[in-house]
């Protein structure tokens, strides 16, 4: 790489701030908009609104995910999904142990669905889980354990390139069957729903959702900010230059894996912990949520948004799955052709997402190189 | 400059969701169309969305409701549980339905649910299903087990004489629950755990070989054993498939299946399924002239002559004419009035007998049992005498002897009446 | 309707049996025509029960029709005409205007009726069980080996001193080994409901060189106790020899067990190659992530449909021609494809990923626009159906043998095609180095896109094959794009023969895993299995080596 190391062009002081600033706006317009403004305005946002914006401030977390290892670090995970649905069985378990004994067979403990299966009493590993606290400890560290073994594993032995996809893919495939099992304790198909309240807050009222929106804006701006220092740091150089090339880091003396591997664990804990936001506000969490298929739409996010710039993820994130909405809303026969030829049409057009429009800074810019 | 794209992108996508959508149509009544089309579920819920879109275009040639127009809203949740309950919170809160038909698999349905009751919407699920639940907002038009799993196994057991039973499932909550409805069943009558295996496969099992030479092995002991099959949409092709190609025959090893209707036979090749079984509260074949006017209604409204009836379509087909009564009953589409309006109320089935709503939002249904023919329809070999009440929780099922649903006297969709409690209830 | 009970069945094979031994020697006599035709008439309003109680008759009666009144009435041809009169349909035929008729007790012409007219008299599971049993007599005496070896199979369970006489009387006309296997079995199963404990004794001695499961069950039957406590065998020596025979039986049964599961493995397997072979192409050989792989498969099956949909009378022939034809529509599709796109998107493999998954969308949906969501019928050809039954606990079908075949069939070529021709040549130049091979004067582009077309064209025909054997809808490329990707890599990106030997062994893995640990538990072992294999090997069973291993 020829040019000097420097920020690309997403991570400029003025993009952060404009990231920050929109981020901000949202968290304290849409509440109004929501709240205080009457139904009868056109100014009024509804709480469907409101739902939809906080699911797809959840995405962005997890596209920021996903772009930190693969937009910097080369290595193209195709089984963030399963951290983020890790995530999402930690906050849905915390809920479910909230229902208490308000489920449909009254039980004091046991949720609805080990009840009609016979179940006498809880698993050991869903104790813990009716405090809040260890819940969000279990948000972000099991999805973190998961990706220290898999990653250690992994990168010890320099699984790389598709390689390494395809076996995130397996791993996320495996988990997406062992969660569909209705012996493995988690619901099976169903997954958990119906939950009550959070923290003894009603979910459905609509000052509860205006809240969990407020929160997965705060979070996706620490994230961001999180993801942009480690990005501007020293070590942020050597995981670009990881990216870059690999083999001539290792050769200056890094230890390539330990970084690889930070990374790797710190993206799953993002995932997580959009994950563990993303349940209560679509009210469930079900095994369907481990799809590989889900974790190529990720990809597909980022690589619309403009892979190697954190914000560019977050954007795409949002766009397609805004997208998605209109489409399935406004052409329910059609939507499939839409969407397609939109990512075909990106990919040959704009090659870096939709941060590449602006020709000024891009031309400016080395190609990105291909992690192999 | 970033700054700019960012709010112009944003600001785009925010106006989308916050504009009031068509806000002329106010003179219509408008009825969402809540399913799959695309996506796994999207072959069998398709045929659901336009045997809706079939009902309002025959209800509005007939003047409409309350002398308005029907507006259908179809919308695609794309076989995503997520997205089922935000399609639904779209149709209930933007475009303000009167009243929804939809959802397939449990899964959707227990997605939509707290949406629905929420926002106090009306869901009219037409979809057999395992029990167990019965809220004030949904309107189960499908069977319960008592209306399909349990007449079928008295058909095998008294009929057939069948003693050994092998019970295959998908694993998720609709065969687990139904395996444990016929388990407790099967042994009340006598029948030794020893002579019930139970087993569960994935989604999509496509590898049938060692399943179904296990089943002929079982099957092999010298006495009279059946499978009921609860496998689910994708597996069954490759699973009868399999059945055929290693010669088990209906004569020898019977299947009877819940899931498996004309829709999912037309797209596979029947003939070596002859005389398997199938369990429904509808076929095709059943001649009566109610029956005979809809399916040509329906081959002339989706232009198909080849296309096939089913047994849920039929419970569209109730769910729609019912709603369609209450409304006119209530003389409004408020979902409280017409709410109130639906128990009890009575319209024609497609098999000659008469659809009961009944106060815990279950139906009377006529159970036929079929064997396949070799044309894709069904032989009616035996059915009720007269129509069975749908019973939300099971009698057979510990958990749930005790419970019972009713919105009518005790407004209670799980009421405990051993400890006189009604619990879970959300939003009353 | 209550079901008949099968002492009834007993008794009247008795009486058919003495009625057709005695047809042999003189001329039967006639049950009054009158009274059978009022039976036989009111057929079309009886239920089962009624029309099993009305076959005993007929069947008792011995009348000269029996044979194909009943075959009639199996086939579905028994008809009730709108003025009760029952008739045999000749041939039933949706094209036809009229049926021709036949009256089905004196087997005269009846003359013709309109279809709408006539209404079938449906039969169920246990009246053409009952049916079909009372007409295995008559094949007894078949000249076809096979027809008289299944008559004697649907006889097995339900044994009678008669059927025994008159296989006994069999026996000495028969000349076939293996339909005097079977008789011998039937004889020796007879003879232990005998008082002759020698003939028991050396009934269970043939017996035990048997294999299928109805002589098991009955020689276990000769250990059970009766509620009053004595053996229901009341030789010693009967039973030890019954228990040895048990013991040998169950033995050789679980070896070909052993052989079913290896066999159900191995087809696993090939369905494994078969849908990656064609990934091993354009993901091994060209280095592009097609996501639209499993959608080139879905238009391979769906060629095949639309192939039958054109020859609906040459079911047999459809499939062959199928393959060919799916080839050209997938190959073509995944030309088109390259040139409009995946050529400007050399180098970027990543990218290819988003592309041809935005392809594989609008392929889906188009073929949904097309062919409409539901699942589309693709018949088995007759050679394809059925099982190659080895012995009595071992068959084979048909299909996954020839899908094995098949696979094994395709693998030679493509591996003949790139080996042994110049345009393989060309392919495998271009994918070593694609500077040195344009050098050389090879059209990089043409061989690019050729390239791009036979693994195309190689997922059409594996679409062939898995019409055979799954759902034909929107989604069939989705089931399977997961596991042809693990099988890629598995085997070493880029080598076929890693493809073949990785596909073979996880689907042997898999099925020797599924009797123990279950369909899911199986599926996931293997997932993990293959995780910690990755480990191992971080470049699959075969890792490209040399120049190639550099591009990877």
């Amino acid at each position: 790489m020829g040019a000097p190391l420097r920020l690309l062009p997403g991570d400029s002081r003025g993009a952060a701030a404009s990231f920050l600033g929109l981020l901000a706006i949202i968290a304290i317009t849409i509440p109004i908009l929501n709240l205080a403004v009457p139904a009868s305005s056109p100014l009024h946002v509804s709480t469907y609104a409101t739902a939809l914006i906080g699911k797809y401030l959840c995405y962005a977390m997890l596209a920021l995910a996903v772009d930190l290892v693969w937009g910097f670090c080369g290595i193209l995970s195709l089984g963030h999904a399963a951290f983020f649905a890790l995530g999402g069985y930690a906050m849905g378990m915390y809920l479910m142990r909230q229902i208490g004994p308000r489920g449909v067979y009254g039980h004091a403990v046991l949720p609805d669905f080990m009840v009609f299966l016979n179940w006498q009493e809880l698993p050991w590993f869903w104790y813990g889980f009716n405090h809040f606290p260890v819940a969000v400890v279990m948000m972000a560290l099991v999805p973190a354990l998961l990706a220290l073994v898999f990653g250690w594993l992994a990168f010890r032995s320099r699984v790389t390139g598709v390689y390494l996809s395809i076996i995130t893919q397996a791993l996320s495939y495996a988990l997406m069957l062992a969660f569909f099992r209705n012996d493995m304790g988690f619901g099976g198909n169903n997954g958990f729903t119906d939950f009550k309240d959070l923290l003894g807050y009603d979910l459905q009222r609509d000052g509860t959702r205006v809240v969990l929106l407020v929160c997965s804006a705060v979070a996706l701006g620490i994230s961001y900010l999180a993801c942009r220092a480690i990005v501007a740091s020293r070590a942020g150089r050597v995981v670009r230059a990881i990216r870059d090339a690999e083999s001539r880091t290792r050769f200056l003396g890094y230890r390539v894996e330990s970084f690889k591997l930070w990374i790797f664990v710190f993206s799953a804990v993002i995932a997580g912990v959009a994950g563990a936001l993303y349940v209560p506000q679509v009210g469930i969490i079900n095994p369907s949520e481990f799809a590989p298929i889900n974790s190529i739409e990720v990809v597909i996010w980022v690589a619309v948004g403009g892979r190697g710039t954190l914000h560019g993820a977050a954007l795409g994130a949002v766009l397609v799955n805004f997208t998605k909405t209109y489409f399935t809303g406004a052409l329910p026969e059609v939507w499939l052709y839409a969407l397609g030829t939109l990512f075909v049409l990106v990919t040959l057009f704009l090659p870096r997402g939709l941060m590449g429009i602006v020709p000024l800074r891009a031309a400016a810019l080395p190609e990105p190189v291909e992690a192999k | 400059m970033k700054l700019k794209q960012f709010c112009v992108a944003a600001g785009l996508a925010l106006a989308a969701l916050a504009t009031p959508h068509a806000v002329l149509a106010q003179a219509t009544i408008k009825v969402g169309v809540l399913h799959s089309l695309s996506g796994t579920m999207a072959i069998s819920e398709t045929t659901l969305k336009d045997t809706i879109l079939m009902m309002i275009d025959e209800q509005n040639k007939k003047g409409g409701l309350l002398g308005r127009k029907l507006e259908a809203v179809v919308v695609d949740p794309a076989s995503d549980w997520p997205l089922f309950a935000e399609k639904a919170r779209q149709l209930l809160e933007r475009d303000k339905v009167a009243v929804v038909f939809g959802c397939w698999t449990s899964v959707s349905r227990k997605s939509v649910l707290p949406v629905f009751e929420k926002n106090n919407g009306l869901l009219f699920y037409p979809v057999q299903y395992e029990g167990e639940e019965s809220s004030k907002n949904v309107i189960y038009t499908g069977a319960a087990p008592n209306q399909q799993a349990i007449p079928a196994v008295d058909y095998l057991m008294k009929e057939v004489g069948v003693q050994r039973w092998v019970l295959e499932g998908t694993d998720y909550v609709y065969p687990r629950t139904t395996n444990k409805v016929l388990e407790a069943y099967l042994l009340s009558k006598g029948v030794k755990a020893a002579d019930i295996s139970i087993n569960y496969t994935p989604f999509g099992h496509a590898d049938w070989q060692t399943r179904v030479a296990a089943i002929k092995r079982f099957g092999s002991a010298g006495r009279k054993t059946a499978v009921v099959s609860t496998i689910n949409g994708d597996a069954n092709v490759p699973f009868y498939k399999e059945l055929a190609n290693q010669k088990i025959s209906a004569e020898d090893i019977p299947v009877v299946a819940f899931s498996v209707g004309e829709e999912e036979l037309s797209g596979l090749d029947a003939k070596p399924l002859v005389g398997h079984l199938a369990a429904w509260n509808y076929f095709q074949s059943v001649s009566t002239p109610a029956n005979k006017e809809f399916i040509s209604k329906w081959k002339t409204y989706i232009k198909k002559p080849n296309r096939t009836t089913n047994d849920p379509m039929e419970a569209h087909f109730i769910g729609f004419n019912l709603w369609a009564k209450a409304v006119e009953t209530a003389k409004s589409t408020d979902v409280d009035k017409v709410l109130a309006a639906l128990p009890g109320l009575e319209t024609p089935n497609l098999t000659g007998g008469v659809a009961k709503l009944l106060p815990n939002h279950h139906l009377t249904k006529p159970v036929y049992i079929g064997e396949v023919r070799a044309d894709g329809q069904f032989d009616v070999v035996w059915k009720t005498t007269g129509t069975v009440p749908g019973d939300a929780w099971s009698d057979f099922l510990p958990v749930s002897r005790d419970t019972e649903a009713d919105w009518v006297t005790l407004k209670c969709g799980n009421y405990n009446t051993k400890t006189k409690v009604c619990s879970g209830q959300n939003y009353k | 309707m209550t079901a008949r009970p099968r002492g009834g069945w007993r008794r009247l094979t008795l009486l058919l049996v003495a009625a057709l031994l005695a047809t042999a020697v003189r001329a039967v006599a006639q049950a009054p025509d009158e009274e059978m035709r009022a039976a036989l008439d009111g057929l079309g309003e009886a239920g089962f029960a009624d029309k099993q109680a009305f076959a005993e008759r007929l069947v008792a009666s011995g009348h000269r029709s029996v044979r194909p009144l009943l075959e009639a009435w199996l086939d579905d041809r028994l008809y009730a005409r709108a003025d009760k009169r029952t008739v045999i349909v000749k041939a039933v035929d949706e094209r036809l205007a009229t049926y021709d008729l036949v009256d089905p007790l004196t087997l005269a012409d009846a003359g013709t009726g309109a279809p709408a007219e006539l209404t079938r008299i449906g039969t169920n599971n246990q009246l053409r069980r009952a049916l079909r049993t009372a007409l295995a007599r008559f094949s007894f005496a078949s000249p076809d080996k096979s027809v008289r070896l299944a008559a004697i199979r649907q006889m097995l369970p339900t044994l009678d001193a008669a059927t025994v006489e008159l296989l006994r009387h069999r026996a000495t006309a028969e000349t076939d080994a293996d339909v005097q296997f079977e008789i011998a079995t039937a004889i020796a199963l007879a003879a232990l409901d005998g008082d002759d404990v020698g003939a028991r004794r050396a009934a269970v001695g043939t017996l035990s060189s048997r294999l299928s499961s109805d002589v098991r069950n009955r020689l276990a039957a000769l250990l059970e106790k009766s509620d009053d406590g004595g053996y229901l065998e009341g030789d010693e020596e009967v039973r030890a020899a019954a228990a040895a025979a048990i013991a040998a039986i169950d033995g050789r049964r679980r070896i070909y067990e052993g052989i079913e599961t290896l066999f159900f493995g191995v087809s696993l397997g090939s369905v494994l190659v078969l849908v990656a072979i064609g990934l091993a192409i354009t993901f091994g050989v060209m280095g592009v992530i097609n996501m639209a792989h499993g959608e080139l498969m879905m238009l391979g099956a769906y060629t095949t449909y639309v192939v039958q949909t054109l020859l609906p009378e040459h079911v047999g022939a459809s499939v062959l021609v199928a393959v060919p034809a799916a080839f050209v529509v997938s190959g073509a599709v995944g030309v088109v494809i390259e040139r409009s796109i995946i050529r400007f998107l050399y180098g970027r493999p990543l990218e290819t990923l988003l592309a041809t998954f935005g392809v594989s969308l609008v392929l889906q949906q188009t073929v949904r626009s097309l062919f409409s969501a539901n699942n589309r019928a693709v018949e088995t050809p007759a050679w394809m159906s059925g099982a190659w039954q080895i012995n009595g606990a071992l068959a084979i079908t048909y299909n996954r043998l020839f899908i094995v075949i098949f696979t094994l069939g395709v693998f030679a070529l493509l591996l003949a095609v790139l080996k042994r021709t110049r345009v393989g040549l060309e392919i495998r130049a271009v994918s070593q180095n694609r500077a040195m091979a344009r050098a050389m004067g090879i059209r990089s582009e043409w061989v690019d896109a050729l390239t791009f077309g036979l693994g195309s064209g190689i997922a059409g025909v594996a679409g062939v094959a898995l019409s055979q054997l799954t759902n034909v809808g929107p989604n069939l490329g989705q089931a399977y794009i997961i596991d042809s990707f693990m099988v890629v890599v598995f085997g070493g990106v880029g080598n076929l023969w890693g493809t073949l030997i990785g596909g073979m062994s996880l689907g042997i893995v898999n099925k020797i895993l599924e009797p123990y640990a279950g369909a899911v538990l199986g599926k996931i072992l293997v997932l993990v299995g293959l995780i910690l294999f990755i480990q191992r090997r971080p470049r699959g069973l075969f890792p490209p080596t040399g120049r190639a291993a550099e591009g990877m």
